[in-house]
This record gives C-alpha cells, structure tokens and sequence, in this order.
C-alpha cells in the first residue's frame, strides 16, 4: 500500500483540546452575565464548569448549562449556523455569535458571555433589537423600481456579474447587530443609524436596478447618519458574515460628496 | 441645511484653514520669531492689507470649522430635540461672535485705533 508522507511544516498543530476519539472532554469555566433591567437587578456572573469537545460552540455551552445547571438563563438562538443572526453576544469581550464561536478557538479556560453593547437588556444575554429593526426598515430595504411590477410583457431585470459585485457583499447582512455593538459611535449617540443600517441604505444604493437613492441618501444625509462615522472599522472586524460595513459606509460617503455613479 | 452641505463646508475650511495657516508661519519664518513678535512688526501685518484680509479669511476659516467640530461632538455625547437646538444655534452664535469680535482687532489694528 503506498503512503504519502506529508512535509513537516504541512501538518497540522496538535489542538490543546481532546481529540474526539480518544481523549475525554476538557473542562471550562462559563461566566454567564445574569441581569433583568425590568426587576431592576445588577449584573452579576454565575461561573459553570462545562465539559467541552473541541467542536463545542459557545451556544452549546450554554445550552448544555440550561439543561443541566440553571434553565432560566436568557438566551435567544434560532438556527445554529450563523444564519438566522439571533445569538449575537460578547464573547470575551467581542461581540461574535455564540453559535458560530467554538470554545477550542477562544484559547481561553474561562469564557464569559455578557449581553451585546449599545441594545437595551431584556434579561441575561438577550437584548432588545426594536431599534436594529426599525432603522433597517427606514432604509427601505427593497429594489424602488417603476419596472419592479410584475405583468405579462415583463422581462427580467439583467444584472452582469460586475453590477451585482457592487452590493453582493453587503446582502449577506443576517441583521445580528454585532456591528452596532461594536461601534463606538453608537456607545454615546443612541440616535446614530449604525453601520447595519447605513450599509443596508448602500446595498441598495449600489443596486443598479434600484431608483431610490435620493430617497435614501436623504435619509442618511441628517445630524445623525452617516457624518457621525469616525471609521473605527470595528463594524467590520466582527461582521461574522465577511461584510464590510465601514467600506459601504465610505462608499455612501461618496456618494453624497459627489463622488458616486 | 443638509448635513453633507455642512460637512463639506467642515473639509473646506479645514483644506482652506491649513494652506492659509501654512502661508502665515512661512511669513513669521521670513525674521526671527522673536522679531517677528515685536509689536512695531505685529502691527505692520495689520496695516498691509492682503496679509489683514489672509488673517480675516483665517479667522472666519477656524471659526466655523472649530465651531461645526464643537458642535459635532456635543451632539454625540448626548442627544434630544431641545438639547440640538441649543447645540445648534449655540454654535452658530458662537461662530458669529468670535468672527465679530476677530475682524473687530483686526480692523482696530489695521486702522492704527
């Protein structure tokens, strides 16, 4: 039987964490923020100690506390492939999504999970995305088109692989609102758009078909919108979806300078 | 007013403020900068009219871009309805009184009053 050898510098590192086979599970520590603002209690930590795998995510980690330890621990989470965008929370310190973190990846014994920066607290690790969503909305998160009507003699819209270039990116967005938790603008204006928002606004602006971008560089164009960007690129730094908030924000810029189309 | 209109006034004044400002520190570096404090010499800026009305479009230059960064500021660390209005005229007002007040010395000085 021929084997192949593979070069030194080819092989992989050995995990500090369990092979699933052999070893048994490593143990660590979970720091779960625990607060409920309607009660009006302070944050506390309660510490778990959580068998891990070095496929365990942060979700299961906490899943495997409400099933084992304390089921009251607040925690939304839906699909459990970074595609529904519902388990955003600071891991570590940086906002990432719990099902999308593996524990083995943080190299770190001690985990703490605290709710998302920059949201109101409903209770633990869930936060409140009204706002998220309502300026979302007030982008208007559609093609504006006369020709967008559906009727017999309709043709398909033709888009070439360079127009959809400009905006596919920016349609990845799940709405996770780790961006907005990561901006530091958004930490002291409350009334700042937010990189979610104002990317949407450029997703749409740099869709070809789409006839709206006086509409929408109306909406950004105010005290509040885009101007207030100090371009920290944090928004971009946690985007678990590879989207570059702080590009499109620059881009939107732009657009209003007269740089733009 | 738009705030894209206000903020390329921000970038203009601030492109404007700093090749005029460049200009200004080339002149005091034509003598001694010790000379250049002199009063007899100080004063003789003033009387030369071009280099007055540099100082004058400077002086308007800085204020409203100082001013429009002030107010930038303020209005992220805190915010509501009444709050930005103060904010707003707040520093539109403080602009025309430091232009005011400004163009008063250099005129005073430009005059020999």
């Amino acid at each position: 039987m021929a084997t192949v050898e593979i070069p030194k510098e080819q092989k992989a590192e050995v995990p500090s964490f369990s092979s699933p086979a052999t070893d048994k599970p490593t143990t660590i520590t979970l720091r779960i923020a625990r607060s409920n603002p309607s009660e009006g209690t302070l944050t506390k930590f309660d510490e778990f100690k959580i068998p891990v795998q070095k496929w365990t995510t942060v979700l299961e980690a906490i899943l495997y506390v409400k099933q084992n330890f304390d089921h009251s621990v607040a925690v939304r989470y839906s699909c459990r492939q970074a595609s529904c965008g519902s388990c955003g929370m600071k891991i570590n310190g940086k906002p990432s999504l719990a099902c999308y973190t593996k524990i083995s990846e943080l190299d770190s014994n001690i985990i703490t999970v605290e709710p998302m920066n920059n949201f109101p607290i409903i209770r633990d690790l869930t936060v409140d995305f009204k706002q998220l969503f309502s300026t979302h909305k007030k982008m208007k998160p559609f093609v504006i088109s006369e020709e967008s009507e559906i009727t017999s003699g309709t043709k398909e819209s033709i888009q070439t692989p360079k127009d959809l270039e400009k905006f596919l990116q920016f349609s990845y967005c799940i709405k996770c609102g780790l961006c907005n938790s990561a901006c530091p603008t958004m930490s002291t204006d409350s009334s700042f758009i937010g990189p979610q928002g104002l990317t949407q606004a450029y997703r749409y602006v740099a869709d070809n078909r789409d006839k709206g971008t006086k509409e929408r560089l109306k909406i950004v164009d105010q005290s509040h919108g885009i101007w207030r960007c100090h371009f920290a690129g944090s928004c971009s730094h946690v985007c678990p979806k590879g989207v570059d908030p702080a590009m499109a924000i620059q881009m939107l810029r732009g657009y209003l300078l007269g740089f733009g189309k | 007013m738009r705030e894209s209109i206000i903020m390329k006034i921000h970038y203009g004044t601030a492109l404007g403020a700093v090749a005029l400002v460049a200009v200004h520190i080339l002149f005091r570096m034509t003598q001694k900068f010790s000379d250049s404090l002199q009063y007899q010499n100080v004063l003789a800026n003033y009387h030369f009219l071009p280099y007055a009305l540099m100082l004058e479009v400077v002086l308007v230059l800085l204020a409203v871009h100082g001013f429009n960064g002030l107010r930038v500021i303020l209005l992220e660390l805190k915010q509501g309805v009444a709050y930005e209005r103060v904010i707003n005229y707040g520093s539109i007002a403080a602009m025309a009184i430091l232009i005011a007040y400004g163009s008063r010395t250099i005129l005073m000085a430009g005059m020999g009053i």
